[in-house]
C-alpha cells in the first residue's frame, strides 16, 4: 500500500527552477530520506507534500487520497521543523496539545472560558490532555509539561516538536533536518530516537537532511536530490555500493569516494596516464573512475600493472584504521586509503605507494557522469589484488 | 593568571595591590559614565527638581521673589474648573486614542504585511500623518471640519444628515480632536506593529498551518498576537504617553474652547505658565502630569512585562 506519491512535481520561484518534475513513490510505513547538498528542493518538495507551498505542475497523493489541492490544515500530515517552531508563549503541554484542540475540538469549544459551557468540551479536554501526556511520556518529558519552551535545551525542544507531531496519530511524517541544530553528541542520540519512534507510530516519513550519514543510518530507503531532481532513490546499501550517478557517489560517503579521470582505449582498456587499470568498459573515450577508500590498498612494489602509482601526503590515524592521503603520479588528483590496522610502517609523507584496487568494487562513469559498464580485465585482474587489505 | 601576567602587564600590579586596583577601576567607571551622569543632571534631574521645587512657590515669571505657599497650588488645582476639565478631557482623550489607534494600527499592518503588493506604497501613505507637522495639518483639519465651507459638512449635507459644529460644539470638540488624534498615531503605531510582524519566524506560521489551525483568525490568535507582545506592550506605553501629551491640535484648533470643553493638562499648563505667567502653578500641573505619566509607566513594566516575554 502506498503512503506518499508524488507524481511529476515542479516548481518555480520566479524564474528560478527547484523542482523538475520529481516522482516519489513512498510505500505506508516506510521511512524516506531526501538528501541533497543546500538548494537541491529537498525542503520545497517536503513543503510540497506538507501543503504549504503549491507545486506548479504534478500531484501528491497520501494514502491514495489526492491531496494537491488541499490546505496543509486538512492533510493529516505531521511536520517536524529545523528550529523547532514551538509556540513559545505555551508550555509543552499547550504546545503538545495544539494538534488536538484544533482538530477535535470546534471552534466554539476552544473559546477560553465559553468553550467550557459547551457540554462535553470537558470530557473532551480530559482526552486530550491523557493523549498529550502519553505521547510526552514517549520522549520522556514527564517533568517538563508545564515549563515554557524558553526554559528547555535544544535537546528537549526538539522532543517537544516531536511529542506534538506524533500526538494526533498523523498518516505522514515530515521532518526538516530536525537535527541541525544539536549538538554532535546530542545528534546521535537523537537519530536513533526518531528511528525508534517511527518504529512505533509506522507512518510513512519523510526525513530531509543534508547530511548524508544521518541519511544512511536511518532511513529504508535514501533519494538523493541534486538541482532540482531525485537522481537516485534506493536503500543506504544500493546508493553506496551502486551509485547510478558520479554526484550520488561523491556525496554519498565519508571520506569521499575517490575519483581519477581517466581513458578508454579503443583496446577498451580504462587507463589512469598511461597505467593500465586492470579494467575494460565498451564505452570509448575519457571517463571517470571511482574507487572508495576501502577499496583501495598499497600493493606489493614491483608488480607490473599492479595499481596505480601515487606518493603520500599524509595519513590520518582513526583508532581502528588509518586514511592516507596520496596524490597520484599520472593525475595529480588525490586518493585516500583506508587501511585497516594502525601500522604506519612505510607511510611517510613523500614516500611512495603504489595502490591496486578492489576491480569488483570500482565504478566508472561516463563524461556525463552516469555509470559506464565495465569488467575487469582478464589479464590485469590476476596481478591486482582482490583483497581489500593488502598488508599493514 | 599567568595568562594574564603575560599578555597584560598591569594585570600582575594588579595582582600584587588588588585594593588599589579596585578603586582604579571604580575612577575609570565613574570617568566613562561622567559625561552622560552630567548630561542626564543638567538636561532632566535639574529641571524636574526646578519644577518640583517651584510648585511649592507662588513664583511668577519675571518676578524677583516669590514665597513658599506649600500645598496651596495642588489644592487650587482641585477647586479650579479648568484644571479639573483638563484632567478629565485628556483621560477621555487618551481612552478613546490610545485603543482605536492601537487596534486600528495593527489591523493595518497585518492587512499590509499579509498583502502581496504596495506594501511600500500603504506604509508611505499612512505613515505621512507622523512625519508631516502637526501644526500644519492642524490648519488643513481646521478646513475640512469648518462648520460652512469645509469637504465635511459638505459631503454630510449631500445626503442629508445634520452637520454639527465639529470643534466649536461642546459635545463634538473632544470627538473630533479624538479622531485627529487617532489619524495622527495610526500610522506610527502600524510601523511597530509591521517591524514586530517581520521578526515573527515564518516557521511558526507553517507549524501552525500543519497543526490544523482552520484559517487566517485562529493563525491570529495562536501566533501572530502572542509573538507580538512585547510590540504591543512598546505600543501601548507609547500611544498612552503620546496622547497624554495632547497639544498642538488643542492650542492651535480649540485654545481650550468652547467653554473649557476641550482643555487639556499640557494646554492649561501652557496657558497658566506662559499667558498669565503664573509658574509655581504651572509647575504643579506639570508635576501632576509627570506623577500621572510615572504611574503609567510603573504598572506597564511591572504587571504586563512579565506576561509578554517568553525568553
Amino acid at each position: 500500500m502506498s503512503g506518499i506519491v508524488v507524481t511529476g512535481v515542479s516548481k518555480s520561484f520566479g524564474s528560478t527552477r527547484v523542482l523538475g518534475g520529481v516522482s516519489l513513490d513512498i510505500a505506508s510505513g516506510e521511512f524516506v530520506s531526501l538528501v541533497g547538498p543546500s538548494g537541491c528542493g529537498k525542503t520545497t518538495l517536503m513543503r510540497i507534500i506538507a501543503g504549504l507551498e503549491r507545486p506548479d505542475s504534478g500531484r501528491i497523493e497520501i494514502n491514495q487520497r489526492d491531496v494537491t489541492s488541499i490546505r496543509a490544515a486538512d492533510r493529516d500530515v505531521a511536520m517536524v521543523f529545523q528550529n523547532y517552531a514551538l509556540y513559545p508563549h505555551l508550555t509543552v503541554h499547550q504546545n503538545i496539545s495544539v494538534p488536538l484542540v484544533f482538530r477535535r475540538l470546534s471552534a466554539m469549544e476552544r473559546l477560553p472560558g465559553v468553550g467550557r459551557l459547551v457540554p462535553g468540551t470537558g470530557a473532551r479536554r480530559q482526552e486530550i490532555s491523557a493523549l498529550v501526556r502519553q505521547s510526552a511520556g514517549l520522549l520522556g518529558l514527564d517533568e517538563l509539561l508545564a515549563r515554557k519552551p524558553g526554559q528547555l535545551s535544544g535537546g528537549q525542544r526538539q522532543r517537544v516538536a516531536l511529542a506534538r507531531a506524533i500526538v494526533r496519530q498523523p498518516k505522514a511524517f515530515l521532518m526538516d533536518e530536525p537535527l541541525s541544530n544539536l549538538d554532535a553528541a546530542l545528534r546521535v542520540q537523537t537519530r536513533k530516537e526518531i528511528v525508534e519512534i517511527h518504529r512505533r507510530v509506522g507512518a510513512s516519513t519523510v526525513y530531509v537532511t543534508h547530511d548524508q550519514s544521518e541519511a544512511m543510518t536511518m532511513s529504508d530507503r535514501v533519494a538523493v536530490m541534486m538541482g532540482g531532481d531525485i537522481l537516485q532513490i534506493a536503500t543506504p546499501e544500493e546508493i553506496y555500493a551502486n551509485p547510478v550517478d558520479l554526484r550520488v557517489a561523491t556525496f554519498i560517503g565519508s571520506p569521499k569516494i575517490n575519483t581519477q579521470t581517466a581513458v578508454v582505449g579503443d583496446d577498451g582498456h580504462v587507463r589512469v596516464g598511461h597505467e593500465p587499470t586492470g579494467l575494460s568498459s565498451p564505452h570509448r573515450g575519457v571517463v571517470t573512475l571511482a574507487i572508495r577508500p576501502e577499496h583501495l590498498a598499497p600493493a606489493a612494489s614491483g608488480q607490473v600493472g599492479a595499481g596505480l602509482s601515487c606518493s603520500i601526503d599524509h595519513v590520518e590515524f582513526l583508532g581502528d584504521s588509518l586514511l592516507v592521503h596520496t596524490r597520484a603520479a599520472a593525475t595529480s588528483e588525490t586518493m585516500i586509503v583506508r587501511i585497516g590496522g594502525t601500522n604506519r610502517a612505510g607511510l611517510t609523507r613523500g614516500a611512495t605507494l603504489t595502490l591496486g584496487f578492489n576491480l569488483t568494487a570500482a565504478l566508472l562513469f561516463d563524461a556525463q557522469g552516469k555509470r559506464a559498464a565495465m569488467e575487469p580485465t582478464a589479464v590485469a585482474s590476476a596481478a591486482a589484488p582482490e583483497r581489500r587489505v593488502a598488508h599493514g | 593568571m599567568a595568562d594574564a601576567a603575560l599578555t597584560d602587564p598591569s594585570a600582575r600590579a594588579k595582582q600584587r595591590a588588588p585594593a588599589r586596583a579596585d578603586t582604579s577601576g571604580t575612577v575609570v567607571a565613574w570617568l566613562l559614565s561622567a559625561p552622560a551622569i552630567i548630561a542626564y543632571v543638567l538636561m532632566l534631574l535639574a529641571p524636574a527638581l526646578a519644577m518640583l521645587m517651584l510648585a511649592f512657590t507662588d513664583f511668577e515669571f519675571g518676578a524677583r521673589t516669590f514665597r513658599w505657599v506649600g500645598f496651596a497650588n495642588f489644592a487650587e488645582m482641585l477647586g479650579d474648573r479648568g484644571a479639573m476639565a483638563a484632567v478629565r478631557n485628556t483621560a477621555v482623550y487618551v481612552l478613546f486614542v490610545t485603543p482605536i489607534s492601537i487596534a486600528l494600527g495593527l489591523l493595518l499592518a497585518v492587512l499590509i504585511d499579509a498583502g502581496a503588493r504596495g506594501r511600500t506604497v500603504f506604509r508611505a501613505i499612512f505613515f505621512l500623518p507622523v512625519v508631516s507637522l502637526t501644526v500644519a495639518m492642524a490648519v488643513a483639519w481646521q478646513y475640512i471640519l469648518h462648520p460652512n465651507i469645509g469637504p465635511l459638512n459638505a459631503a454630510l449635507r449631500m445626503f442629508g444628515a445634520p452637520t454639527p459644529n465639529w470643534l466649536a460644539s461642546s459635545e463634538m470638540v473632544m470627538i473630533s480632536l479624538g479622531f485627529i488624534g487617532v489619524w495622527e498615531n495610526l500610522g506610527f503605531n502600524m510601523v511597530l506593529f509591521l517591524a514586530g510582524l517581520t521578526a515573527i519566524p515564518r516557521d511558526l506560521y507553517a507549524a501552525a498551518e500543519v497543526d490544523g489551525a482552520p484559517g487566517a483568525w485562529s493563525r491570529f490568535w495562536l501566533v501572530t498576537w502572542p509573538m507580538l507582545g512585547p510590540t504591543t506592550l512598546f505600543v501601548v506605553t507609547i500611544t498612552t504617553i503620546r496622547s497624554i501629551r495632547v497639544f498642538d491640535t488643542v492650542a492651535i484648533l480649540t485654545q481650550g474652547g468652547p467653554n473649557k470643553a476641550s482643555e487639556v493638562l499640557l494646554h492649561t499648563m501652557y496657558v497658566e505658565g506662559f499667558q498669565f505667567f503664573r509658574m509655581g502653578y504651572s509647575a504643579a500641573i506639570t508635576m501632576l502630569f509627570l506623577a500621572v505619566v510615572l504611574v503609567l509607566m510603573l504598572i506597564q513594566t511591572r504587571l504586563i512585562e512579565r506576561r509578554v516575554h517568553y525568553g
